[in-house]
């Protein structure tokens, strides 16, 4: 079953696809420039911890955004059968 | 003349390629945004004699902040016959491809340089380089630019590059980029390294903190045991044992006395020549630059520039990131503060890698305040180290809280919010040595060029200070400040003139005048926050302009004054 949750909610080490960028077309646009855009395959490498950036990794590329950003981001993960994120 | 454009996304090495070409050295480090200004340069392309530019690192030609404003102007302003050397890691085709096309669809002369080539291949990455050639419908040149593989191609066809007759729509160009990379990339896949499994683990707060605390006391450690070896085995012995017989000869052939005595060998103190109080032009003028500041410099950018070599630095400045917001700045902040703590001059020039204006006043003033440079930190640890910890704790916490509390304070009640972090973390890499070497001699360049002369200008001035009877007047007139407030003897004046200028005479100035556990605690603290050197004023002036560097002088100027009186009565209590 397939699932979309902000970037912010998803476990660390779990990879997902970007499904939907919430923030303003300039914003896309440096994301996308900086290589993540619609379908990008992403593995988060670490989640935000008192406010920090959120870290994920697409292909050889690794970048950090700040907690408000990773929250606009919305992405796609495969869940179990219950829609259970944790499967 | 013709014009060579280096242009690139930050950190695909643009700034070592110029150094390749050019031979002109620019600092690199490994991460985004070492070069905001575009630095210039000439090579020689067949007989001809060209420019070459560096060009700050942009992803897009679309650009969305300040920094990235400077690329395109750039391109808008290149003429006919200028070339475009488009540097793309070879590790991120996609991205590179992004920011080549829309440099393609300018129909300049062009050549793509593919960076990184070697690490292509611990990567899984192929790329068919004539086929990319064939659709780009420029030259393509596989390239290590640190090693110089590939160097020679780049040259010759650079001389060969012409601006591409493929049409790429605009519209649909991640389309394109897509059918680009479908032909021409092939990834196998692979096993992380041991480098990618530590550089996950320095960003997670657990174990990144407890690395960050190892990778910050070892980096101390490292400091502290070659500067001090340096001062022990090499400038302790030349200056004692060949320089101090030498200096005694030219006193006794001055007559030991005497206005040019005065000037160029100082007091002599007890029948001898003291380096560190005798405040003669050869004497202190030079041993303190050289023997007493030089020495932890080196040691400093030494560790510094092997640290940002490997990449950690943006890997701190994510880790901290949270905590950085709370005194008003973002994570990366973390980056021109800690180059302030070698030298000021450029941890204020590298507040360019903030994005916003109200970021860079705040990271300015909170070097110029509390972020002691190692000419200030080698002298105080002179001074003060005599009492041991007990003056040595006070004086970096003070500095430490006065950081905690401007920073909140300026964070919380200036106009405007720090923005979020968005950056790209390079991956770690192993530290090139003969390019840490040059990097290394040239801060050390930059640092004599900077220090030496307004060293012996301060020396000078003390000179003239005391000759005229200056100080004296000048105690009496601020007496009620250094005195009443700070506790301080009425010739400390000299040392708060002097530190305008060089802070390092400054603190050796207040050596001679026997200052007690309090007063010396609470003189180093001052003399540090009042103002900053005349060198990062001066930084500060061309970065911030009249109006802000006036702002923050008042900042400074209270909050020294604030922090020197808590501290006279904290320690007056305490001390009895």
């Amino acid at each position: 079953m397939m699932h979309i949750v902000s970037l912010v909610e998803i476990e660390v080490g779990r990879e997902c696809a970007v499904w939907q960028f919430a923030g303003g077309f300039a914003f896309t646009r440096r994301i996308e420039a900086m290589g993540i855009r619609l379908g990008t395959k992403l593995v988060k490498v670490s989640g935000s911890c008192f406010g920090g950036p959120v870290i994920v990794r697409a292909g050889n590329v690794q970048l950090a955004l700040g907690h408000g950003m990773a929250s606009k981001i919305a992405v796609q993960v495969e869940t179990d059968a219950e829609g259970d994120l944790d499967a | 003349m013709r014009r060579v454009l280096l242009v690139g996304s930050p950190n695909v090495g643009k700034s070592v390629v110029f150094t390749r070409l050019t031979g002109v050295y620019v600092i690199a480090s490994n991460y985004p945004g070492t070069t905001v200004e575009f630095t210039k340069g000439c090579m020689r392309l067949g007989d001809e004699q060209v420019d070459v530019v560096d060009v700050p690192g942009t992803y897009s030609l679309e650009p969305s902040c300040a920094a990235e404003e400077v690329a395109v102007r750039m391109l808008d302003e290149m003429k006919g016959d200028d070339i475009v050397v488009n540097v793309i890691d070879a590790t991120k085709l996609e991205r590179g491809l992004n920011l080549a096309l829309q440099v393609l669809s300018r129909r300049k002369p062009t050549v793509v340089a593919l960076n990184f080539w070697d690490e292509t291949k611990h990567t899984g990455i192929t790329i068919d380089v004539p086929k990319l050639e064939a659709m780009l419908g420029v030259p393509c040149v596989p390239l290590v630019a640190v090693t110089g593989i590939g160097l020679k191609d780049l040259v010759g066809k650079i001389a060969r590059a012409r601006s591409s007759e493929q049409v790429f729509d605009d519209g649909r160009r991640w389309d394109e980029i897509g059918r680009i990379i479908s032909a021409v990339q092939r990834v196998s896949h692979r096993h992380h390294t041991f480098w990618e499994r530590l550089g996950d683990a320095s960003v997670r707060p657990f174990p990144g903190l407890l690395i960050a605390a190892t990778v910050l006391f070892t980096a101390f450690a490292a400091v502290r045991f070659t500067g001090e070896g340096l001062i022990g085995y090499v400038f302790d012995p030349v200056f004692e044992g060949l320089w101090s017989p030498l200096m005694m000869r030219l006193s006794a052939v001055l007559g030991s006395a005497g206005f040019l005595h005065q000037i160029l060998v100082g007091d002599l103190v007890d029948g001898g020549v003291s380096f560190t109080e005798s405040m003669g032009l050869l004497t202190t003028g030079l041993y303190v630059p050289f023997a007493m500041v030089m020495p932890y410099v080196f040691a400093f950018y030494l560790v510094i520039s092997f640290i940002e070599d490997t990449g950690y630095l943006p890997r701190l400045a994510v880790l901290l990131d949270g905590f950085m917001h709370r005194v008003g700045l973002h994570g990366m902040g973390v980056i021109p503060i800690l180059l302030g703590l070698g030298c000021n001059v450029p941890g204020a020039l590298a507040t360019r890698i903030m994005e916003t204006r109200r970021e860079r006043f705040i990271a300015m003033t909170l070097i110029a305040i509390c972020t002691p440079c190692m000419a200030k930190t080698s002298m105080i640890v002179g001074l003060a180290g005599r009492y041991g910890a007990s003056a040595l704790v006070p004086i970096f916490l003070a500095l430490f809280a006065a950081w905690l509390v401007i920073g909140f304070l300026l964070g919380r009640f200036l106009k405007g919010q720090s923005p979020e972090i968005l950056v790209e973390i390079p991956p770690y890499r192993m530290p090139y040595l003969r390019h840490l070497a040059k990097k290394l001699g040239m801060r050390m360049l930059w640092f004599l060029r900077e220090a030496v002369p307004w060293v012996l200008a301060g020396v000078f001035l003390v000179n003239v200070l005391y000759s005229t009877g200056a100080v004296g007047l000048a105690g009496q007139a601020a007496s009620p400040v250094i005195k009443r407030l700070l506790g301080l003897p009425e010739e400390a004046v000299a040392a708060l003139i002097v530190g305008f200028l060089r802070k390092d005479v400054a603190v050796g100035m207040l050596a001679p005048l026997n200052l007690d556990l309090r007063q010396t605690v609470v003189g180093c603290t001052v003399l540090a926050m009042y103002f900053p050197c005349v060198a990062t004023f001066a930084v500060m002036l061309g970065e911030l302009g009249l109006r802000d560097t006036v702002r923050s002088t008042g900042i400074m100027v209270g909050a020294a004054l604030a922090v020197g009186l808590i501290l006279n009565l904290v320690l007056g209590v305490v001390g009895g």
